[in-house]
């Protein structure tokens, strides 16, 4: 089953390259130092808001800054972000989801009321009052998208448990004498791991966005440390003589989002048996 | 709906309580010298000296009767803050709403309609370019392309200075030539996802037995698609109405602070750059308040559109 659906990705060629642009982008973050032709924090006055060139491939910012070594350097800030915060929520919404789903009653009851609780909030108002509320940094934010994230991920989760715990394989388990935890880590979860792949992916390009949205309203990472969002924010003052700060660091946050997205909906279109029958 | 409304009171409390030092500190960085006396005395105003479950029950009395405290920056009643910001909030939201009903409806029947076609593919392009891109950039390179560039739209604002003076036909032109653009913006995301999503729910009843049954008894396919087919099809999407509120409510914090329009997201913002807690709790349950309504808005709509319902509840 897992090498269908590898093949099926492979054979997606909007899939595949979407798949190329996530490892390139790993490669530049992990090897910044290699690909950057400047120092991402060097000023230099003499070189101010210069257009893009042949030595500044997307210009200069207000300081003399090399944006095309900026945004190098800001791919770190946006994966890590990305990844992380996908973890967080990952991890809350399968623990929750799967507790809700197999206990059922009382438990149940109050887990999903704390993600309809948690839905009624509009998500950016929540992350922006904790981000506000504590001081602005990297950590926090991976830690607060993570944990506005996770609600979508328990309903999933907690629909597949609820389906899963009935079948004949886990009333077996049962009958034997297993543990409740055992029956949910080594055998219900493992059944409803790929809609939670699909909702990671997902999740990955919905961290990004909200993290460069964060840091474009200037309560995300914080400058001078390279980040897309930053950029963009900086480069709203200049927009008027500086197109290019402000066009480059959107079309990074654009492919990238993209790129997690078709990602995302390859994968679902892998997993789903309906789309074996043509094969 | 009660449980719901008590955790998001819960929640925002929990929010502004994990703040470092307390409130009482924040005011003593104005004025370093405060005695212990006063700093005693200032944490009696804020019931600070209180246990925490306490100080929850109390500042949950005064928000039941609508008394949110007043603002650290200007020291207004938070309440009349959020009220003048309001209108204009709900305003542009509405308008989005009704703009993506509008147009993403019959975008999503049309391509549901030939599934493959050349209009169908561009659907999907659109849905993935609308998830996928950043709408603070896009508003940027709008305002840019169609504000600066070409200077066919004002870019800030919801009115040019001294519309007041002007007719009350000007006044509008002028009023709906600045809401252009942030209303477009905003309806963008909305726009692809509810296309998609009227699309799919579009595929889904045409495969059922009652269209076949409404087809083979020789209606014509005008009649069948649009009574047998679209009346279920819209039934999902009402509910969808309901769950793309907050994230249209969030919204507003990015595009009011780019466009510079006087609302509760600007005003939020502001409040989060200057730490203003009484406020930031304020719009928070505000924002928490309106999704519910919209969602409370979503099942009567919900109730109204399907019979099945009505039947049920009659019994």
């Amino acid at each position: 089953m897992f090498r269908l659906v590898i093949r099926r990705i492979l054979k997606n060629k909007l899939a595949l390259s979407s798949l190329m642009f996530i490892l390139f982008l790993f490669l530049l973050a992990i090897s910044a130092p290699f690909f950057a032709p400047y120092d991402p924090y060097e000023i230099n006055v003499y070189k101010v808001l210069e257009p893009p060139s042949k030595e500044h491939f997307f210009g200069t910012d207000e300081l003399g800054r090399d944006v095309f070594s900026r945004i190098i350097y800001g791919s770190r800030v946006s994966l890590k972000v990305g990844f992380i915060a996908m973890g967080i929520a990952i991890l809350t919404g399968t623990l929750l989801g799967a507790i809700a789903g197999y206990y059922g009653g009382l438990l149940d009851t109050l887990i999903m009321r704390i993600v309809d609780v948690m839905l009624s909030f509009p998500t950016l108002f929540l992350i922006l009052a904790v981000v506000a509320v504590l001081e602005p940094s990297i950590y926090i934010i991976m830690i607060v998208i993570g944990l506005t994230g996770w609600m979508d991920v328990a309903r999933l989760v907690r629909a597949e448990v609820l389906s899963l715990k009935e079948r004949e394989f886990v009333l077996a388990a049962r009958a034997m004498g297993s543990a409740s935890m055992r029956i949910i880590l080594k055998h219900i979860l493992p059944n409803a791991l790929y809609p939670v792949i699909v909702a990671a992916t997902f999740s990955v390009g919905g961290a990004i966005l909200i993290e460069s949205g964060l840091s474009f309203l200037g309560l995300g990472i914080q400058p001078p440390e390279p980040s897309w969002g930053g950029i963009l924010s900086v480069g709203k003052d200049y927009i008027t003589v500086a197109w290019w700060m402000s066009f480059f660091p959107g079309i990074a946050i654009f492919l990238t989002v993209l790129s997690f997205n078709l990602l995302g909906e390859a994968l679902r279109d892998a997993f789903d048996p309906k789309h074996w029958a043509d094969e | 709906m009660l449980p719901i409304l008590f955790g998001i009171t819960l929640i925002c409390f929990i929010v502004i309580n994990l703040a470092p030092g307390s409130p009482a500190m924040l005011q003593d960085e104005f004025s370093p010298k405060a005695s212990p006396e006063a700093m005693e005395a200032l944490k009696k105003l804020y019931g600070l000296d209180k246990p925490i479950h306490e100080r929850y029950f109390n500042w949950l009395k005064r928000v039941i009767t609508f008394d949110l405290g007043k603002s650290f920056v200007d020291g207004r009643d938070v309440v009349e803050k959020i009220k003048e910001r309001l209108p204009i909030t709900v305003t542009l939201n509405l308008l989005s709403l009704i703009f993506i009903f509008i147009i993403a409806i019959p975008i999503g029947i049309y391509s549901s309609l030939k599934p493959g076609s050349f209009f169908d593919r561009s659907l999907t392009v659109l849905v993935f370019t609308g998830f996928s891109v950043p709408t603070f950039w896009l508003a940027l390179v709008c305002m840019i392309i169609f504000g600066v560039n070409l200077g066919w739209l004002p870019i800030s604002g919801i009115q040019s200075i001294g519309a007041e003076a002007l007719p009350l036909p000007e006044r509008i032109i002028d009023w709906i030539k600045h809401l252009i653009l942030p209303v477009t913006i905003m309806s963008f995301a909305g726009l692809a996802g509810m296309s998609r999503y009227t699309r799919s729910s579009m595929l889904e009843a045409l495969k059922q037995d009652y269209v076949r049954t409404a087809r083979a008894k020789g209606l014509p396919e005008r009649v069948v698609i649009v009574r047998h087919v679209l009346r279920n099809a819209l039934l999902p999407i009402v509910t969808l109405l309901g769950l793309s509120i907050p994230g249209l409510i969030g919204g507003s914090v990015i595009f009011e602070s780019i466009f510079s329009i006087p609302g509760m997201g600007q005003l939020f913002y502001a409040s989060a750059m200057s730490r203003d807690y009484p406020t930031i709790m304020g719009i928070l349950i505000m924002g928490a308040f309106l999704t519910l309504l919209g969602n409370l808005i979503a099942d009567i709509a919900y109730f109204i559109v399907d019979p099945r319902i009505r039947v049920k509840k009659d019994v």
